[in-house]
């Protein structure tokens, strides 16, 4: 089940500093957006608006047609860390977002769960036992076990080598395919921007607008080495105003 | 290799004396200690001396110890309770625990009240002190975790702040224990027909310095199988620590 996530007129401020000079988006049920932009122009902080997280701001939050303000079982959220609890087994802390944790209709979806993110043998491990990429499945695995309509993710696999990112981005999309939730993730990684989303929005610098938006060809699987995604790369980095030289470095 | 420091100690202690380094009736080596020691327990006197301290010790201790994890639970959790507690416990913190024992004297007479009432006061500290400072030490990440999924104050409590403070905790419980041994030898200086303090200042009155010995060794040996219960419940409570020190562990 999925529903459409509508952002409407955000607006937040710092104090006397303006972060969200008004941010009109609207996610469609099931579609996958990547936010982008300079550092510091307030993707983060928006995903923590829409996450319930902070409520100090202007403008309206609606997952369908209900408003949201404040944490809501609607919305999932993956950090840019895994923050799994370091005490619990691998299925306690996929399990914790269920209202009826100890049943065995909820130890069969947290086993569900963890197959979908390749971690079904690792039910048992503690968190220090397991590696970077591994600890960011097993958070991806707690935000989906409660099947929310919206996921959110705020730079999910920043932490993580390239390697390990790009089978992550996998697992996202076999786990997107599998619950079909609307999805915003917020990434600075321009690659992973093109290769997962179906549309790209560019925020401005502070205090932040939506600049820009790129449509992505919607077909699936995709291609890393597609030019067509390494032109919307480009395009993406022509809109954030870097300099040819950057490409060449990055 | 744990062995070698006590084996260097009784050796030198031993040869010390055999030397004349030091007189036999300040020092009395160890087999007169150990003959005395037998000596205490063929007369009955020196299992009591041990029941009755280890019975105030665990009496004070689970008294002091359940009230700082109540108070200290309270003061971590809730502003209100700290604005109202933490002011006068600071302040009574600082009062040298041993000036209350003539004032307990006083108050509760010569028998096993005051006493009980001086370890607990003894354990009481460091346990609040330790579990107040884990409290406020928990990553606000994992706490903003609770937070998106909607949990109350009470379940938060609960289910993240107070598992993520159990090292505290238990470094509160080692160090209150080794309070309460220092506490209860000082509370059977004073009026005691019984007990390993009492041994130590009636064998000093009658310079009997080998059961001061035998009351020594004895304090020593407790001292250390109590640190050591309390180690083995730390390393099974705390497994999934991921630290130096519990790296051996795993």
């Amino acid at each position: 089940m999925s529903t459409p996530l509508h952002l409407d007129g955000i607006r937040k401020r710092y104090g006397d500093t303006p972060v969200l000079a008004g941010i009109d988006v609207d996610v469609n049920a099931s579609e996958i957006v990547a936010l982008v932009g300079p550092s510091g122009c307030g993707k983060s902080t928006l995903l923590r608006l829409i996450a319930g997280l902070d409520v100090d701001y202007e403008g309206h939050i609606s997952v369908g047609e209900r408003e949201v303000r404040g944490p809501d079982a609607a919305v999932g959220v993956v950090f840019q860390e895994p923050r799994l609890f370091p005490w619990l087994r691998l299925t306690d802390n996929v399990a914790f977002g269920l209202p009826d944790r100890g049943g065995s209709h909820a130890q069969e979806l947290v086993r569900e769960t963890l197959g979908v993110v390749g971690l079904a043998s690792f039910a048992r491990a503690l968190p220090k036992q397991l590696s970077g990429g591994m600890a960011q499945r097993a958070a991806l695995a707690r935000a989906l076990v409660t099947e929310p309509q919206v996921l959110l993710l705020d730079e999910p696999f920043s932490s993580l080598d390239a390697f390990t990112r790009m089978r992550l981005q996998d697992h996202l999309l076999a786990a997107w395919a599998r619950y079909r939730p609307t999805l915003l993730l917020v990434t600075h990684d321009l690659d992973e921007a093109v290769y997962l989303a179906d549309r790209v929005v560019l925020l401005s610098d502070r205090p932040s607008r939506v600049a820009d938006v790129l449509r992505v060809a919607p077909d699936r699987p995709r291609d890393r080495r597609d030019p067509t995604l390494l032109g919307l790369r480009v395009a993406l980095l022509e809109a954030l105003h870097l300099e040819r030289s950057d490409l060449v470095n990055a | 290799m744990p062995w070698i420091l006590p084996v260097l100690i009784v050796v030198f202690w031993w040869g010390s004396v055999e030397i004349g380094m030091f007189a036999a009736f300040q020092l009395p080596p160890p087999p007169v200690v150990l003959d005395a020691a037998i000596a205490l327990w063929r007369r009955g006197l020196l299992q009591v001396d041990i029941l009755a301290t280890i019975g105030r010790v665990l009496t004070g201790f689970v008294i002091g110890a359940s009230l700082a994890v109540v108070l200290g639970t309270l003061t971590g959790l809730l502003r209100r309770a700290e604005d109202a507690l933490e002011p006068t416990l600071q302040a009574l913190r600082t009062v040298p625990t041993l000036a209350w024992a003539p004032l307990l004297l006083l108050w509760e007479g010569i028998d096993e009240p005051p006493k009980i009432t001086l370890v607990a006061i003894g354990a009481f500290f460091p346990v609040y002190v330790n579990l107040v400072a884990g409290i406020r030490g928990v990553d606000r990440k994992l706490v903003e975790v609770a937070r998106v999924y909607n949990l109350t104050s009470l379940q938060t409590a609960r289910r993240v702040i107070l598992p993520a403070s159990l090292p505290s905790l238990i470094t509160g419980l080692r160090l209150g224990m080794t309070q309460a041994w220092l506490f209860v030898v000082v509370a059977e200086f004073f009026g005691s027909s019984s007990g390993l303090g009492f041994r130590l200042t009636d064998s000093q009155q009658s310079s009997r310095v080998d059961l001061m010995f035998v009351a020594l060794v004895a304090l020593t040996i407790l001292g250390k199988l109590f640190d050591m219960v309390i180690r083995a419940v730390e390393e099974r409570a705390l497994r999934w620590r991921d630290t130096i020190g519990s790296a051996k562990a795993s």
